[in-house]
């Protein structure tokens, strides 16, 4: 048998050469390898990007003798004697991959851009094909490539441009006009790197020589545990250098976002309360720690038996899983205006449901990952993030550090959605690296990532709403209960901002809505888009159809005449004498409403003419969000200097999730300076150099951070004019070393360097500014101002549900958005199209199950194919405290997806689905009730 | 630890007699089913064996080599017979997955969702496979065992799967809940053979992702035989008592009732469509 290879070690390792992008190279790796990580860790092709390890998500795509193939799945040794190209190598040889390149900045496709080097090496094979290429075509070939950000429909137009299929007029490229900086759709400035693969993401950033640490996991939702032998597991692998657990942690063995809240152990102490809680955490060598089997690490459980939903755990025998939360209610949230039974009382119509949704995973294709280094006494963490300074805080306290001693830097954030805003890997790396003394790194798996980091609460609703019969809402009863997992995160924000949002944008005087936050033995639920909001939005807005259609009232009718206007109290009793634009959206999908309908009962007639089952739907929701935190501070800073050479650098800490605060801020600051955009150098964020612009989180960057980037422009523009001593309206105009300002037929250069030393930082002027919203505490009964800032959206949609299969397929979807005023009408629409698309995925299939939904093939999330063209209707009625009257829009465009979809479902067939999601089967099953009614 | 890539069968099947190893190919289910473990001890790559690649057609018989890939089976030139698997093979997973994903690890995987089962067994299709003691072929309704289990010994490989040559029509549906990269909820394939008279002269419907191994519907197929082509008669003839071999469970995609109901629905449509691809031919 001498021609079986025979290795005796498990880190025997072959050569294999190969050709990559185009030149020859050699490796010697095992040969088993996935292939994925040995071009990123030998062959330093980082534009790699692994998304799942299972052939789920395309991300780490590569073409391998011209197919695109997932490198994930691929043996190293496979592609020995072969070709393998990239998206690096492809970026830079072949022509059709250039011209990807432009249209993608030009569509604005990528976004956060973890999944773009997947999507454009698979986009080039399918351009060299020679395809004739229609949507199908692409939505075939792409297929295989999951985007969580996009929603798709740029990247389809990216690419039909790219082959020179798509009519469409040219989008405006950078303004070179400084009066068009905002309200421009200019390219996202930081997307050439996501577009050439060369973008730095969480796992991208490590050192060659970083040793490796992998968190070991609680199989169990509910067990105790003891440790077994931990040194003699230590000894059987001397690649380890270093075993940790809960008694390793100099500071609290505890976090939290909240931090009356605070509660989540970093190692669990005797007690797991969810499975794929950490226990202990194992660091060594790469090639050791990477295959180390965790089924046999050293720990004695005793499983208990769990509280996995909201009735199990408030059943008298459930397990307490909190001591002082008794019930396991962790916290409640209340609003309660006028008398709920008086306007029930004087009601003519009484309409209500029971309504509930499951966990919903974020689903970002960058799993959590990054490293930690130890510089001298202070410890530095890089790594994807959304909230770098909450993260510093957390890390300080894990530490037993002061604030000032930990430094995080974010790295290019693999899409978050609210997950990334809760520490997660940060500790375990941090603690190695202290320790060590050696930069340590860290790289979640799918797996772990979906077992451990936050989900969207579920949500179990009964609502009850009174009108008279002409349509006016005369009382609303909301309850919802909110299974908020094992520990606290953000679950009293859900508890607060579902009571304020309840109602939804309309004007409502009796109102009581309660709601709770109840502790089970799952993962933490947290933030995701939204917080809660969308979940009572699927509640109400499906009651305002089943309210029409009981009183025969047109729909979008219906809504119109409650609709919230400038001047009427909101549910808090806040009055907003301007910018309420929900009105404004209702007037604007009209049209499209009146046509749709036209449609539908044409296609309808047809169908039942010919027996087809295909039956079209159309459905309408509204929704609404405030900007910012819920009546609590919520401040931003951003600074800005001038070097001596006349550069003028952003410190911009607004984290770029995807969402394009990079390029939204730079937008506000460069209009308010009045300079153009090329003038301006992005800096951040780091904790060190960049003063704290919050979370991103809340839709608050455009307007928090916005807000304080113009106030940052204006006084660095303050301080310019001062030096030529020119009036307000002069023009400035930064060229070599000199700045020269135009004011009328005055002129005047100051030359930059003479006129004043630069200071420690390398500054001859600097500005910064900070703004936060006014916003008031809410009474014991919720009223008051919990935020300046609304913004408001109605998403029209068309579909097909096929009776006998109950399978729904989407048509086309009509946004409107008032987002006050749009600073970049092209980011906008991602933002929109994007946030559509998770909201589908809510309404029609997604739901994570704890132990059964782990991975991105049983838990699924839409495809290249399941998103309609999507016609965003961009409405603008400005704000009163937005910079230039720009509202926030991240949360606000997924909230009313789902409940349109369902109403349209509904609509289509009858079907009533209060249960989400709205899978073939359960379609099915409510248009078998509904025709046996 | 070992990892063998050899060039012929013959090598291969040596290979494997001197002890268990994992046998890859593809890697799209080797690799996922990993989870977080490391890469197995001892692997068989059997991508680089050139003669378990690659469709022909000899006499009688078609040959899809065990290696063959489903890119290249929805590429290949073939007749309106396999136009069903040809469908199953646009739809396995994604453009990766079939550029990489062959015919062999689908059915050795013995998934109950398997993309490709259905449709080979509507063709009645035979596995073929090799060891030291010579070649053997087995019908691929005995030699997907269960689910996760098949008939394949110690030592041996699947070398080809083996398709009779017949003209017919063929159709295969698949029903999932989103686009692409979907494990199937139910999947229908179908086959029909046409007689002189126009009627049918055999019929294969075999359903997947509605009982541990996807099965054959004998019952409907013997009702099939001899009805009229045209008007609707095939569709008409389905009744629910002919699903009654299938044993529908209750998972994450769907219930075992959704499952028995809408697999009667897909059963006709797919019937009907092997008659629409059969009205184009006459066209």
């Amino acid at each position: 048998m001498n021609k079986v290879m025979s290795l005796d070690t498990a880190l025997a390792v072959m050569p294999i050469a190969l050709e990559l992008n185009g030149k020859a190279v050699q490796t010697h790796v095992q040969p088993a390898r996935r292939l994925s990580e040995v071009l990123r860790e030998e062959l330093g092709c980082r534009d790699v990007k692994v998304g799942c390890n299972a052939g789920d998500c395309g991300a780490c795509s590569v073409l391998i003798d011209g197919a695109p193939v997932c490198s994930c799945t691929t043996a190293a040794a496979q592609v020995a004697g072969r070709s393998v190209e990239t998206l690096r190598g492809l970026v830079e040889t072949d022509a059709m991959a250039a011209d990807l390149k432009a249209a993608f900045e030009k569509h604005g496709a990528a976004q956060c851009g973890i999944c773009t080097p997947g999507v454009m090496v698979t986009a080039a094979a399918l351009l060299r094909s020679g395809e004739a290429l229609t949507e199908t075509v692409v939505q075939d070939a792409l297929g295989g490539v999951l985007c969580r950000c996009t929603g798709y429909r740029k990247i389809i137009d990216a690419i039909m441009d790219a082959g020179g299929v798509l009519a469409v007029p040219e989008t405006a490229g950078p303004a070179a006009d400084v009066d068009a900086i905002v309200g421009a759709p200019i390219p996202r400035l930081d997307g050439l790197p996501k577009i050439t693969g060369t973008e730095v993401f969480g796992d991208d950033a490590a050192p060659a020589d970083a040793l490796v640490v992998r968190v070991v996991r609680s199989p169990y939702p509910y067990a105790a545990f003891s440790f077994g032998d931990l040194d003699a597991y230590r000894r059987r692998h001397p690649g380890i250098h270093l075993i940790l657990t809960a008694k390793d942690i100099p500071g609290k063995n505890c976090f939290g976002v909240i931090p009356p809240f605070a509660d989540q152990p970093v190692f669990a102490e005797g007690i797991a309360r969810f499975r794929g809680e950490a226990i202990a955490a194992v660091a060594g060598d790469a090639d050791t720690v990477n295959t180390l089997d965790f089924g046999l690490f050293p720990i004695l459980w005793e499983e208990r038996p769990p509280a996995m939903t909201v009735s199990d755990a408030l059943s008298p025998e459930a397990a307490q899983l909190h001591e002082g939360r008794a019930g396991n209610i962790m916290c409640r949230g209340l609003v309660k205006k006028g008398d709920v039974e008086d306007g029930f009382a004087s009601a003519d119509i009484i309409v209500e449901g029971s309504y509930s949704t499951g966990f919903i995973e974020h689903a970002y294709i960058e799993p959590e990952a990054g490293y930690a280094l130890r510089v001298g006494d202070r410890l530095e963490i890089y790594g994807c993030t959304q909230a770098p300074f909450m993260d510093r805080d957390s890390m300080a306290e894990i530490m037993g550090l002061a604030p000032d001693m930990v430094r995080v830097v974010p790295t290019a954030c693999g899409g978050g959605f609210g997950s990334k805003l809760d520490i997660s890997m940060q500790p375990y790396m941090g603690l190695a690296a202290w320790i060590l003394k050696r930069p340590v790194r860290i790289t979640y798996s799918r797996i772990e990532s979906m077992q451990s980091t936050t989900k969207r609460h579920p949500s179990a609703i009964d609502l009850k709403i009174g009108a008279t019969r002409d349509g006016r809402i005369t009382a609303f009863h909301f309850r919802g209960d909110f299974n908020t997992g094992a520990y606290a995160s953000w679950g009293p924000t859900v508890a607060n901002r579902v009571p304020v949002h309840a109602s939804g944008p309309y004007l409502i005087d009796n109102y009581l809505a309660q709601s709770r936050a109840i502790h089970t033995h799952c993962p933490p639920s947290g933030a995701f888009r939204g917080f809660g909001v969308p979940q009572s939005a699927v509640a109400q807005e499906q009651l305002f159809d089943e309210l029409a259609l009981q009183l025969g009232i047109d729909r979008l009718t219906l809504r119109r005449l409650n609709a919230l206007r400038n001047g009427q109290p909101t549910v808090t009793g806040q009055v907003f004498e301007t910018g309420v634009g929900i009105a404004d959206c209702l007037e604007a999908v009209q049209p499209a409403w009146d046509k749709a309908l036209e449609d539908a009962a044409r296609l309808n007639a047809e169908a039942e003419a010919n027996g087809s089952p295909l039956r079209r739907g159309v459905g309408v929701s509204s929704g609404w969000y405030g900007c910012g935190n819920t009546s609590l501070p919520n401040p931003s800073t951003i600074k800005a200097g001038v070097r001596p050479d006349g550069t003028v650098v952003l410190h911009q800490g607004a984290v770029d999730i995807g969402q394009g605060a990079n390029t939204v801020i730079t937008q506000i600051f460069a209009e308010a300076l009045g300079v153009p955009l090329t003038s301006v150098k992005l800096l951040g964020a780091d904790t060190d150099i960049t003063p704290d612009a919050g979370k991103t989180s809340a839709s608050r960057q455009t307007y928090v951070s916005g807000n304080a980037a113009r106030l940052c422009g204006e006084a660095l523009r303050a301080k310019i004019l001062r030096l030529g001593n020119v009036s307000e309206q002069a023009r400035i105009r930064i060229e070599n070393g000199e700045i020269h300002l135009i004011d009328g037929s005055e002129r005047r250069t100051v030359a930059i360097a003479e006129a004043m030393p630069a200071n420690a930082e390398g500054y001859v002027l600097v500005a910064e500014a900070s703004y936060d919203p006014p916003t008031s505490p809410l009474d014991k009964n919720g009223q008051g101002n919990p935020y300046a800032v609304f913004g408001y959206a109605v998403h029209v949609v068309e579909l097909d549900v096929d009776l006998a299969l109950g399978t729904v397929k989407l048509k086309k979807f009509t946004a409107a958005h008032d987002v006050g005023k749009a600073i970049n009408p092209m980011l906008v629409e991602g933002q929109v199209q994007g946030g559509i698309a998770q909201g589908v995925g809510l309404a029609l299939m997604e739901e994570f199950i704890p132990g059964r939904t782990e991975n991105l093939h049983d838990y699924l999330i839409p495809t290249f194919g399941d998103i309609p063209p999507i016609e965003t209707i961009i409405v603008e009625t400005g704000d009163a405290h937005g910079p230039y009257g720009a509202k926030g829009l991240g949360e606000h465009v997924l909230i009313p997806t789902a409940p349109a979809i369902l109403n349209a479902i509904r609509h289509a067939s009858g079907a009533k689905i209060h249960h989400l999601p709205a899978t073939p089967a359960k379609v099915r099953a409510a248009i078998r009730a509904a025709q046996q009614k | 630890m070992r990892y063998f890539s050899p060039h012929s069968a013959e090598e291969a099947v040596e290979a494997l007699a001197s002890g268990p190893f994992t046998i890859l190919a593809g890697g799209t289910d080797v690799y996922p089913s990993l989870r977080d473990r490391p890469a197995p001890a001892d692997i068989l790559d059997i991508s680089r064996i050139a003669e378990l690649r690659g469709i022909e057609h000899s006499g009688d018989c078609w040959r899809f080599g065990a290696t063959t890939t489903w890119t290249s089976v929805a590429r290949a030139k073939l007749p309106p017979a396999f136009h069903g698997l040809q469908a199953a093979a646009r739809e396995v997973g994604s453009a990766q997955i079939q550029n990489a994903g062959t015919i062999a690890g689908n059915i050795c995987n013995a998934s109950p969702a398997a993309d490709g089962v259905p449709p080979l067994l509507s063709l009645d299709a035979r596995v073929e496979i090799l060891s030291p003691q010579g070649r053997r072929t087995v019908p691929l309704s005995d030699f997907i065992k269960g689910v996760r289990s098949i008939d394949l010994h110690p030592g041996e490989l699947v070398t080809a799967i083996l398709i009779p040559d017949i003209d017919a029509r063929s159709a295969f549906l698949k029903l999932g809940a989103r686009r692409y990269l979907v494990i199937s909820i139910a999947m229908v394939a179908c086959t029909i053979e046409t007689a002189a008279d126009g009627r049918v002269k055999a019929a294969r419907i075999a359903v997947g992702a509605c009982s541990p191994v996807a099965r054959r519907l004998p019952g409907l197929e013997a009702a099939l035989a001899g009805l009229p082509m045209e008007g609707g008669a095939l569709a008409a003839a389905v009744r629910s008592d002919h699903l009654s071999v299938l044993s529908p469970i209750d998972d994450v995609r769907a219930d075992g009732a959704y499952r028995r109901e809408v697999v009667e629905e897909l059963v006709k449509r797919a019937l009907q469509q092997a008659l629409g691809s059969a009205r184009e031919m006459a066209a």
